[in-house]
């Protein structure tokens, strides 16, 4: 039943869902869930210049690249929030937006050269996952494993971030280098996407599976494996039905599977989910 | 210049100044990412709204996308109020899901038809000369201004009819309630006016550029005025000199037009950022060192006051002193002393420092007032800190 083909792509979908799940929970714990969609709109100008640098479209030159500039977005957004009145949210949009168009300037100036070699990098756009060969998704799981690991590594640090940071602070760890950290490791998880899912929507497969994982628990450990496997299974069920259904984009599909994950978590939970509640709040009466 | 690159420059010009009003109050909303989440959410409508009217140019289909922003709003709020997810994660879930739905219908549906969604999320502003308004068979210039312009009488008459009441609910939403201003209906309400822009901008710039449009220029006014009335002027303005320049630069590299005005836009903030001349970071930079000086030099004046005309003067009040009595280098002394008989606040003879009689008032303003004057709430540098400590010392 599986093919070569198809197991590729549902192998680097769920690569990505779980290590984005993984990451995404301390996102949305901390109320931070939008950065991945400025880190993810961030990534095209990275993308560009590397290709613009080296003339290659290896994978890992292009993520380097969409690295690079995804944390300089993030950069931008906590200078512009430390250092004037705009606010977090203000600062999040203008410095999304304002990426994406010179990522879009460097984009059309590439397609303006003469040689034809540009072909491709607008797939970034919206991802193609049916594009995905083996040694992308041997590159995407390499440096998944890098971003899990350390968070493993890392998991008390991140704890202490997530939850209360001055007490981090007030016990001598460096919190800023935490941060900073953490913000790397985040990246990763959105460049290891992009490719698949596209700029315009990796940024949910930050929120989705967290957001689905926080309804069942109250315990960090618990959530991030809940969140990492509800990540992959979005991956691999939109990747599953796009290709089983004619004209229906891996990307958006994916997404949309991590949505219906999320409804149903919000919904069914026990205890915090909204059937639960309605039925106690009966039982009260 | 020819008259289709005037035509682009209008259409710009217009709906950055469209955006530019009700993104003012969405910066001062602390609601910036909505329009990021509103702009991609309408593309359902979009589709929508296309199947049923076949014609990408029907009110209708404004209509139909413009109310899918509003549900979008709707459907954060749902979210957020079961309290199940913070407002971030809730935008952060609504807009990627009614995104992808649209994408999807896109893709399955309307394969074969002028609709894709690369136009939709970048915006096709070079072709906008060439969509004509017809009127009664006569050519009245291109559609894309009477739409841009439309949307900006639109936001202009909004802002214009509940100017007091948005204020109000801006700066302080408790009094806003409890005057009965109903929050609520003015938040639908801005929210539909930014609907509607998008919509309309969207075929002009794209889903997101027209983010940098609504909250780049106001985020660059707000950094230059505390007046609201400033502050909508100023980033109509800014939005109408980046759409100008946007459109040159692309011109000339050749490049997407709307892909570089956000990037005018973003280097207009970039400046205003660095340079505005109350709250830039180099405004700030230097005051924070003037006042350094100033804190010292105002400590030389009290110490100089203090021992004037008492036996220990000749001794205490020698600039080579300072050094030991103050904790300074020497560099610090000789600069706050420069800086004091800049401002004639003493005169130096042979190392021997004397008060001039303005330096003399000023050590009696100090003694009776405090240090600096309203600006000295903002933290002075270490040196600073150690001559506080040790006038601060009983002799």
């Amino acid at each position: 039943m599986l093919d070569y083909t198809l197991r590729t792509v549902a192998m680097g979908a769920a690569t990505l869902g779980a290590v984005s799940g993984a990451l995404g929970v301390y996102a949305v714990l901390r109320g931070q869930s939008l950065i991945g969609d400025a880190m993810s709109h961030a990534a095209l100008p990275g993308i560009a210049v590397a290709y613009l640098v080296t003339q290659s479209k290896l994978p890992l030159v292009l993520m380097a690249g969409a690295a690079g500039t995804g944390w300089l977005a993030t950069l931008a957004v906590m200078a512009i929030v430390r250092r004037s009145r705009v606010k977090y949210d203000g600062a999040l949009a203008l410095v999304l937006s304002v990426f994406f168009g010179i990522g879009l300037v460097l984009l059309t100036y590439i397609q303006g050269q003469p040689d034809a070699g540009q072909a491709g990098l607008d797939t970034f756009l919206f991802g193609q996952a049916a594009a995905l060969i083996t040694s992308d998704v041997i590159t995407m799981a390499g440096l998944g494993a890098v971003a899990l690991a350390g968070v493993g590594l890392f998991w008390k640090e991140f704890k202490l971030l997530a939850f209360d940071e001055a007490f981090g602070k007030s016990l001598g760890f460096p919190m800023r280098a935490i941060d900073v950290g953490l913000t790397t490791l985040t990246v990763i998880a959105i460049v290891i996407g992009l490719q698949a899912v596209g700029v315009v929507l990796m940024s949910a497969m930050i929120v989705a599976p967290a957001a689905a994982a926080r309804q069942w628990t109250d315990r960090l450990g618990v959530m991030m494996g809940l969140s990492t496997a509800f990540g992959a299974m979005a991956g691999v069920a939109g990747a599953l039905l796009s290709s089983a259904t004619a004209n229906l984009p891996t990307g958006p599909t994916i997404v949309l599977c991590a949505t219906v994950i999320v409804a149903v978590s919000m919904l069914l939970a026990p205890h915090r989910g909204l059937v639960f509640r309605w039925y106690r709040r009966r039982q009260r009466v | 210049m020819t008259s289709a690159q005037f035509d682009i420059q209008l259409v710009a010009v217009m709906t950055a100044a469209a955006c530019a009003l009700p993104g003012s109050f969405l910066i001062l909303r602390k609601m910036g990412m909505m329009t990021d989440a509103i702009s991609h959410a309408i593309l359902p409508g979009i589709v929508v709204g296309f199947f049923l009217t076949e014609n990408l140019s029907s009110p209708f289909l404004v209509i139909a996308a413009a109310a899918t922003g509003v549900l979008t709003v709707f459907l954060v709020e749902v979210i957020r109020d079961t309290k199940l997810v913070k407002e971030d994660a809730a935008i952060g879930l609504v807009f990627p899901a009614l995104f992808s739905i649209g994408v999807v219908l896109i893709s399955r549906f309307a394969g074969d038809v002028h609709l894709d969604a690369d136009v939709v999320l970048l915006g096709e502003l070079a072709f906008a000369p060439f969509d004509r308004m017809m009127l009664f068979g006569a050519d009245v210039g291109p559609r894309g201004l009477y739409v841009s312009g439309g949307v900006f009488l639109l936001s202009a008459a909004f802002i214009g009819a509940f100017y007091k009441e948005l204020k109000c609910s801006t700066f302080d939403p408790a009094l806003a309630a409890a005057l009965g201003l109903a929050p609520g209906l003015l938040h639908y309400g801005l929210m539909s006016v930014v609907s509607m822009t998008a919509v309309a901008a969207f075929d002009v710039v794209g889903s997101i550029l027209v983010v940098a449009m609504f909250v780049g220029p106001p985020a660059a006014a707000y950094l230059l005025t505390d007046r609201l009335p400033v502050m909508l002027g100023g980033s109509v303005g800014i939005g109408a000199a980046c759409a100008i320049a946007g459109y040159w630069v692309a011109h000339v590299l050749d490049v997407s037009i709307a892909g570089s005005m956000a990037g005018c836009i973003g280097v207009a903030f970039g400046l205003t950022f660095l340079f505005s001349p109350e709250r830039g970071i180099v405004a700030s930079w230097r005051r924070r060192r003037r006042q350094k000086w100033v804190f010292a030099a105002q400590m030389l004046l009290v110490h100089l006051f203090h021992h004037e005309d008492t036996p220990e003067e000749a001794i205490e009040n020698r600039s080579r002193h300072l050094q030991e009595h103050f904790g300074w280098t020497a560099d610090a002394a000789e600069k706050t002393v420069d800086y004091a008989d800049e401002r004639d606040w003493l005169t130096v003879e042979d190392e021997r420092l004397r008060l001039t009689s303005s330096g003399r008032d000023e050590a009696r303003r100090v003694l009776r007032r405090g240090t600096g004057g309203a600006r000295a709430q903002a933290p002075v540098g270490s040196m600073a800190h150690a001559s506080a400590r040790r006038v601060a010392e009983p002799a």
